[in-house]
């Protein structure tokens, strides 16, 4: 990483994949050998004369030869990246922020709750935790999407579902005729979710709105605040604690944050617009 | 020598000897109307024989009855803008080919010397040190500029109408962090500055000086001022559990009534020393071949502040100023173990309707959410 | 029908109701079990049973003209479906396929209007329960009215 955290180094694009019909990956390599991160951290990525914006990573923490972003077109930001081709350059900077407890979560089941595009920020998770799956007891995965045609990484959650250690349920919110697996809000797979309310660990990504009822639908279950992480989105500008942006009360989401333990920011989601 | 005296003709040498050990010396100066700190290379240009009369909402320059150098409080702009320049290039880039290049611009970083720093701007700069040298990342134009930063500071004799720095236990005499200080006595025969020297650098400067002596009764003189100061603030806030206060009281329903005057203006956030939000500039030149990033102040009080794809999280005034206020006297503990605010009185002055966040924190205070749970 | 009161007694939704209150109602059940694919009810159609869902899975349809199908929600086992026989005009609202291999007990619902109407302490824990579960379905289908994961 370059000596001043303000200051990007460049990358280069190996590949811009069409993930739905609005998000995309992109894949770089660093120009030094390897980029190492933790699973839910993010960067800072610039594209030449449009803007910097924050990304979570979504590669595999274990091959840090590429960089893996997957993200959705929505502002000047993206729509400038997705038009991206191989042997581009972006700036990044990074990587900035906390880590899922994928290492304090060994020994219990794992539940992987997340909605949309926020999948991304929890598949290096996955990867991590399926790297080492002899250390985690069930390990779930429940997904939500709009549409059939809106799920992310379907080929690998087909390769996840056909595993024999892992659960993995999707569900979306409208379907038509050849969809036949569950229809209706990602809460509620909870209920009959296989794992121990006891000894579990809780990852959620996905909007605040979806947050806060799946919060509710574990704790029904169970499990408590301090065994449920949440990764939180805020408006980022530096990613180093400095532009006051990302403040969420006391913390500074890219630095306290994006992951989050649920008790210790539960007071301020339940304020509005803090 | 801790105390020594600097007769009011010798102030002239303080200028001359900073500027021979390399210093730009910053001083404040009447300009449109308002005293700023300014590139001041001469006594002279101090504002001489001046004050300001502050109170909520207002600001007004007058002649003085007597000859005091530093006979006012604080003008809008605060040192802050020395240290953390309002607009910073942080990196350019060039285009060559499908690549580019980035680099940041050279460092020509100028030695500062501030002459006439209040006891609360001190205050504001170590809060400031604490925000950009002392957490998890270190600010390196902060850092390059500070560095080599001399501070002189000036105690207050005469608080104005919207201070309350005994409050936030910043004033009106320096404690600690400065280089020298000076206090400012004006009697019918006499006039000069009582100097403490609070640092290595400070005293090698003040050995240069033509200083004498305190005598017991010029030091007891200007102890006096300022005790006196000290009874004299324009306003007062109560500080105990002012962070639970703020915690607690998120939905209390006296944000709205701020908001209904609260213009959301963001002069607050301007002329506060401490206020550190900023945001990126990006820019490009016609041909595409030079790109700029620009660091810029930024407020909590405007709607991209926190702007989330889809739309702000803190879309009512109230939210804005819940938000500004909380994290000004409660986040901030949290976040840098020292209060945000110095009593400084600025944001009391400038805001264009008035608002006075001692009343506010008084009014918090008398409708504590929590007592009328606990009823 | 001993083993029909037991799904009964069994099944979530009749939770903690009383041996008797089982026992009447039991009257009303029959066994019923759908191939993966059939229709269940259609739109319109007369709203003659309600659905205890023991096994499989059925998806909750909207038929959308050009469009086709238009699932908005899928029903497991320990649920139950269909309320329209609860209130006129007794037709149902949409159509009910069956994604997997479903059986249920089906409950008349002529009979069970009948039995209500002359037990109205039972007929009042029959209407709570069912609002409960119609509670539950709208809260759900606020949130999916959000579009939450839409940009």
């Amino acid at each position: 990483m370059n000596t001043d955290p303000m200051v990007p180094d460049l990358f280069r694009v190996q590949k811009v994949r069409k993930e739905t019909l609005d998000t995309f990956t992109l894949e770089l390599s660093p120009k030094q050998k390897k980029f190492r991160f933790e699973p839910g951290q993010f960067n800072m990525l610039y594209v030449s004369g449009a803007g910097e914006i924050p990304i979570s990573i979504s590669g595999n923490p274990n091959q840090p030869e590429s960089l893996i972003h997957t993200t959705r077109a929505v502002g000047s930001v993206t729509n400038a990246m997705r038009k991206l081709k191989a042997g581009d350059y972006l700036g990044v900077r990074g990587p900035f922020g906390t880590k899922w407890p994928v290492d304090k979560a060994m020994g219990d089941d794992v539940v992987i709750i997340t909605g949309g595009i926020g999948l991304a920020p929890l598949r290096p998770a996955v990867y991590d935790i399926l790297a080492k799956r002899g250390r985690y007891g069930n390990v779930v995965l429940l997904y939500g999407a709009r549409t059939p045609e809106d799920i992310l990484y379907p080929k690998e959650i087909m390769g996840w579902r056909s595993r024999f250690d892992m659960d993995v349920h999707v569900t979306v919110d409208r379907a038509a005729g050849s969809w036949h697996s569950n229809v209706g809000v990602v809460t509620k797979l909870i209920p009959k979710a296989p794992f121990d309310p006891q000894n579990t660990t809780a990852f959620i990504c996905g909007p605040e709105v979806m947050i806060r009822f799946t919060t509710q639908e574990l704790k029904k279950r169970g499990l408590s605040d301090d065994k449920i992480y949440v990764s939180m989105e805020r408006n980022m500008k530096c990613a180093i604690g400095f532009c006051g942006h990302c403040q969420l009360g006391p913390y500074f989401v890219c630095k306290d944050g994006p992951v989050f333990r649920y008790d210790e920011i539960k007071r301020l989601l339940e304020i509005r617009e803090v | 020598m801790t105390h020594a005296v600097l007769e009011r003709p010798d102030l002239k040498s303080l200028f001359n000897i900073l500027q021979k050990a390399g210093y730009t010396t910053i001083a404040p100066t009447v300009r449109d109307n308002v005293i700023t700190y300014e590139n001041v290379t001469d006594q002279s240009e101090l504002p001489i024989g001046m004050t300001d009369d502050q109170k909520n909402g207002s600001y007004r320059l007058k002649k003085r009855k007597d000859k005091s150098v530093f006979g006012f409080v604080v003008g809008p702009q605060s040192w802050k803008k020395f240290l953390y320049p309002a607009r910073l290039k942080l990196w350019e880039a060039h285009r060559n080919g499908k690549s580019f290049s980035i680099a940041k611009p050279e460092n020509e970083e100028k030695k500062l010397a501030f002459i006439g720093v209040r006891p609360c701007e001190m205050s504001a700069i170590s809060i400031q040190d604490k925000v950009f040298l002392k957490s998890t990342f270190v600010d390196s134009a902060y850092s390059s500029r500070r560095e080599q930063l001399f501070t002189v500071i000036v105690n207050c004799t005469e608080p104005g109408g919207t201070c309350f720095c005994t409050s936030m236990d910043t004033g009106p005499r320096a404690k600690k962090d400065y280089d020298l200080a000076l206090t400012e006595v004006v009697k019918k025969d006499q006039h000069y500055f009582l100097v403490e020297i609070g640092s290595d650098q400070g005293k090698e400067i003040a050995n240069k000086l033509p200083l004498k002596e305190a005598s017991e009764e010029q030091v007891s003189e200007a102890d006096k001022r300022l005790n006196e100061a000290a009874r004299k603030m324009g306003k007062a806030l109560k500080t105990d559990g002012v962070k639970d206060l703020l915690y607690e009281n998120a939905e209390n329903p006296h944000w709205e009534k701020v908001a209904e005057r609260c213009m959301t203006c963001a002069n607050c956030t301007m002329v506060c020393p401490t206020c550190f939000c900023s945001t990126m500039e990006d820019s490009t030149d016609l041909s595409g071949e030079i790109a700029e990033r620009w660091r810029t102040w930024d407020s909590c009080f405007t709607m991209d502040f926190s702007y989330v794809h889809g739309g702000s999280i803190r879309n009512s005034s109230s939210a804005r100023y819940r938000q500004w206020l909380t994290h000004k006297l409660g986040s901030w503990q949290d976040q840098f173990g020292t209060s945000g605010c110095v009593g400084c009185g600025r944001c009391i002055t400038w805001c264009p309707v008035g608002i006075d966040i001692t009343e506010e924190i008084k009014t918090l205070q008398e409708c504590d959410s929590r007592k009328s749970k606990s009823n | 029908m001993e083993t029909l009161k037991q799904y009964l007694q069994e099944h979530p939704f009749f939770e903690g109701l009383p041996e008797n209150d089982v026992d009447l109602l039991v009257g009303c059940a029959k066994n019923v079990r759908f191939e993966t694919g059939a229709q269940i009810f259609r739109e319109g159609e007369k709203a003659n049973q309600f659905f205890i869902l023991r096994h499989g899975r059925v998806a909750i349809d909207i038929y959308s003209p050009g469009k086709g199908n238009i699932t908005v929600e899928t029903l497991d086992a320990g649920e139950v479906f269909g309320w329209s026989w609860l209130v006129p005009p007794f037709c149902w609202n949409f159509d009910a396929r069956v994604i997997e291999l479903t059986r249920a007990v089906a409950m008349d619902a002529e009979c069970l209007r009948k039995k209500l109407k002359s037990d109205p302490r039972l007929g009042y824990e029959m209407f709570k329960r069912f609002a409960k579960v119609m509670t539950q379905r709208l809260q759900a289908q606020r949130v999916q009215l959000l579009d939450v994961y839409s940009a």
